[in-house]
């Protein structure tokens, strides 16, 4: 690869390629049919993006990304669910004009936190600020107190847990474990025509590429250089004067929000929501989907999401058996063999080779990797106390 | 309440104690490895359920052995279950230590994802092996029926058999740790691993021991969850989280604290089911916890370490 290219290739190709590859090259490629599945994927990619900024560049492993996508899918299912409601073709109904699920469970009225859902205007904001400010909540109350590292993926798994058991628990008010079905229409327009799909498609794609551009903005800036220092070194930044726990409560927020948008498109897409979704197995596949593509990469979690998700929906119908072996063999190679993932693939390969060269007057290998888990430690045990910093608050 | 005896509430209570005591025996059960590897190594283990289940179906392949080929093995085949199980999955443990966990020492978090790799891995191969549809293993007559000392008060003589065995256990771990040597150097790595070394406690063999020593407890408590329930590709995961969470709000390093927790997590879930749905009490017993470790973020008993 020349210079020329490489210096195209650090700045905006990457994104560019992706836009390529998102707007013209799938769907060109692909049926209609592929091509929604394609764009089901692309929700997963907001989630793994959202991963990239909060635990690739600020260290803060959530394994409850799920809970944010849930949510963000669920306003948007509840807005389309009592627009598809609407006492016209409900009245076969006990109580026409609540959703039907809400009249399986013999409820007879609206419950009062859907009402607001009647407004498009209200869904549009709710959809980013109902997990942001969940998101806020936890962050806050976790990071100022210093809470961080496994501990925090710990908390981030029980809420994916206590979130999903709810819903399901509370049939009449969410729709319990089938979720939100039978979405038809939004203002009117029909979501399941093909001109639809393929509408979606693209305002998803558009969304995305918005989406990785504002975390190329994020890192690029001085916060982004202080997100890499405090996942690295938390007490010295600490210590130089910045208040450590806003940076990560805002990055955290931002990463829900990302998650957020990706569920709210995928309800309009796909059709339906529900709490497969929201668990702790799909929030922790979320995670492998950024680990594939590389965590230090926007555009690489991007690729990773369409990457496991082709892999998980080919092998769970040719081969069901082996998709689970394969599934666990990828989050311990990723892991332990690449730790940048396929965006880091290059470099490690150049490492792997400089280092088969005969060593030139003791020169110094350059740190091309980030410090937090990519270079593996050297054999044998560390006396060092980890680097990353762990539970603060004990 | 009315419409009730005074006697009735009594075996109530009674029953719905026992009820609370024998969830705490599981949940103890279960915490008791984790505790182990994750509050005395600070390594999360996602596959702990995993090794949970490689000891119920030990249990199920001597059970099938037993009613198949020995019977006057039945008897006492439960027995050398408990201690098959604990050497299966010792085993197991030990060489998943040395093969990944080992290298992942300095990398907490992508332990976590490792061994949650590790543990799709093992359900798979449990789902391969013994197919999908949940075992269970045959019990020995001493183990069914149950202790009624009056009309209203019931109670099955495997729940009492559970609580017995976690007694047990939770006493051998505790002399282990707090009365051995190799407790000391187990305490001693955990406060201090680089002093450890210095004065010469070998930190590797430790960890690998302690791991393989909390994976070898999980096959325990797997064996002593068939007089319970039956076994499953996935029936170990099913609790983790619960685990973690009570490993956690005990105080990673304390194993008084696990068993306080234990004991008021499943006390607690279990009185609420009597008002509400299961579904709500655990919903509401994970908020208490997780907003009480929002405010005291070290758990219920703390220990100073020097990380």
């Amino acid at each position: 690869m020349n210079t020329k290219l490489k210096a195209l290739w650090g700045g905006y190709g990457t994104v560019l390629v992706l836009a390529a590859v998102i707007f013209i090259l799938l769907p060109l490629s692909l049926d209609l049919f592929r091509l929604n599945l394609v764009g089901k994927y692309l929700t997963y990619a907001f989630v793994a993006v959202g991963l990239v900024l909060c635990w690739g560049y600020g260290g803060i492993l959530s394994l409850g990304q799920g809970v944010f996508f849930g949510l963000g899918g669920y306003c948007m299912a509840m807005f389309l669910k009592l627009e598809a409601s609407d006492p016209e073709s409900t009245k076969i109904q006990s109580t026409p004009g609540i959703p039907d699920f809400m009249d399986w469970n013999q409820l007879t009225e609206l419950p009062g936190f859907w009402l607001p859902f009647k407004s498009f205007l209200f869904t549009l904001f709710a959809v980013p600020l109902v997990p942001g400010i969940l998101a806020f909540i936890i962050a806050v109350a976790m990071f100022k107190r210093r809470v961080g590292g496994v501990y925090f993926a710990i908390m981030t798994q029980a809420f994916a847990a206590v979130l999903s058991i709810l819903i399901i628990g509370q049939q009449g008010y969410t729709g319990g474990v089938n979720g939100i079905t039978d979405l038809k229409t939004l203002h009117g327009w029909d979501i399941r025509t093909d001109e639809a799909k393929y509408l979606l498609y693209y305002i998803n794609g558009a969304l995305l590429i918005g989406v990785v551009l504002l975390g190329r903005f994020v890192i690029g800036s001085k916060f982004g250089k202080l997100l890499l220092a405090l996942r690295d070194r938390e007490e010295r930044v600490r210590f130089s004067g910045y208040d450590v726990a806003n940076f990560k409560v805002f990055i955290f927020c931002l990463a829900a929000m990302f998650s957020a948008v990706g569920g709210a498109m995928f309800t309009l897409q796909v059709g339906f929501m529900s709490p497969s979704f929201v668990g702790i197995v799909p929030s922790i596949e979320m995670v492998i989907f950024t680990a594939v593509g590389g965590r230090m990469s926007l555009v690489g979690a991007v690729y990773g999401s369409l990457l496991v998700n082709y892999g998980k929906s080919y092998f769970s119908e040719t081969f069901p058996e082996l998709w689970l072996f394969l599934m666990g063999g990828l989050f311990i190679a990723v892991v332990m063999l690449f730790p940048n993932g396929l965006a880091g693939l290059s470099n490690q390969w150049r490492e792997w080779r400089d280092r088969r060269r005969p060593k030139a007057g003791g020169t110094v290998t350059p740190l091309t990797a980030p410090p937090a888990g990519a270079t593996p430690p050297p054999a044998g045990k560390d006396p060092l106390p980890p680097v990353a910093s762990v539970g603060g608050g004990r | 309440m009315d419409g009730m005896t005074l006697s009735e509430i009594g075996s109530l209570l009674v029953m719905q104690g026992f009820n609370g005591l024998s969830f705490f025996s599981v949940l103890l059960l279960m915490a008791l490895g984790l505790a182990i590897i994750f509050g005395q190594m600070g390594v999360i283990n996602m596959a702990h359920g995993e090794f949970l289940t490689i000891g119920a179906y030990t249990t199920y392949l001597l059970s099938v052995v037993a009613t198949d080929y020995a019977p006057w093995f039945m008897n006492f085949y439960f027995i050398a279950a408990i201690f098959v199980g604990f050497i299966v999955a010792f085993i197991v443990g030990y060489l998943v230590e040395w093969s990944m966990i080992r290298h992942l020492y300095r990398r907490p978090l992508d332990s976590l994802l490792a061994t949650w790799g590790l543990s799709l891995i093992m359900q798979q191969a449990f789902r391969s092996t013994f197919g999908p549809k949940e075992v269970s293993a045959t019990l020995p007559d001493w183990l069914m029926g149950s202790y009624a000392p009056t009309d209203t008060i019931d109670i099955p003589l495997n729940g009492l058999f559970v609580m017995g065995l976690t007694l047990l256990l939770t006493g051998a771990v505790a002399l282990l740790i707090f009365r051995s040597r190799w407790g000391l150097h187990v305490r001693a790595t955990t406060q201090n691993r680089a002093m450890s070394g210095a004065v010469g406690i070998d930190t590797a063999k430790v960890d690998r021991l302690t791991f393989a020593l909390g994976c070898g407890i999980a096959g325990v408590a797997g064996a002593a969850f068939t007089t319970i329930g039956s076994t499953g590709p996935t029936s170990g995961s099913l609790y983790i989280v619960d685990t973690f969470l009570v490993v956690v709000f005990g105080g990673a390093q304390s194993l008084l604290g696990t068993i306080a927790s234990a004991f008021s997590i499943a006390q607690a879930q279990s009185t609420l089911e009597f008002f509400m749905t299961g579904s709500m009490a655990k919903v509401l017993t994970l908020l208490t916890i997780i907003g009480i470790l929002m405010l005291r973020p070290e758990g219920l008993f703390r220990m100073r370490v020097r990380k």
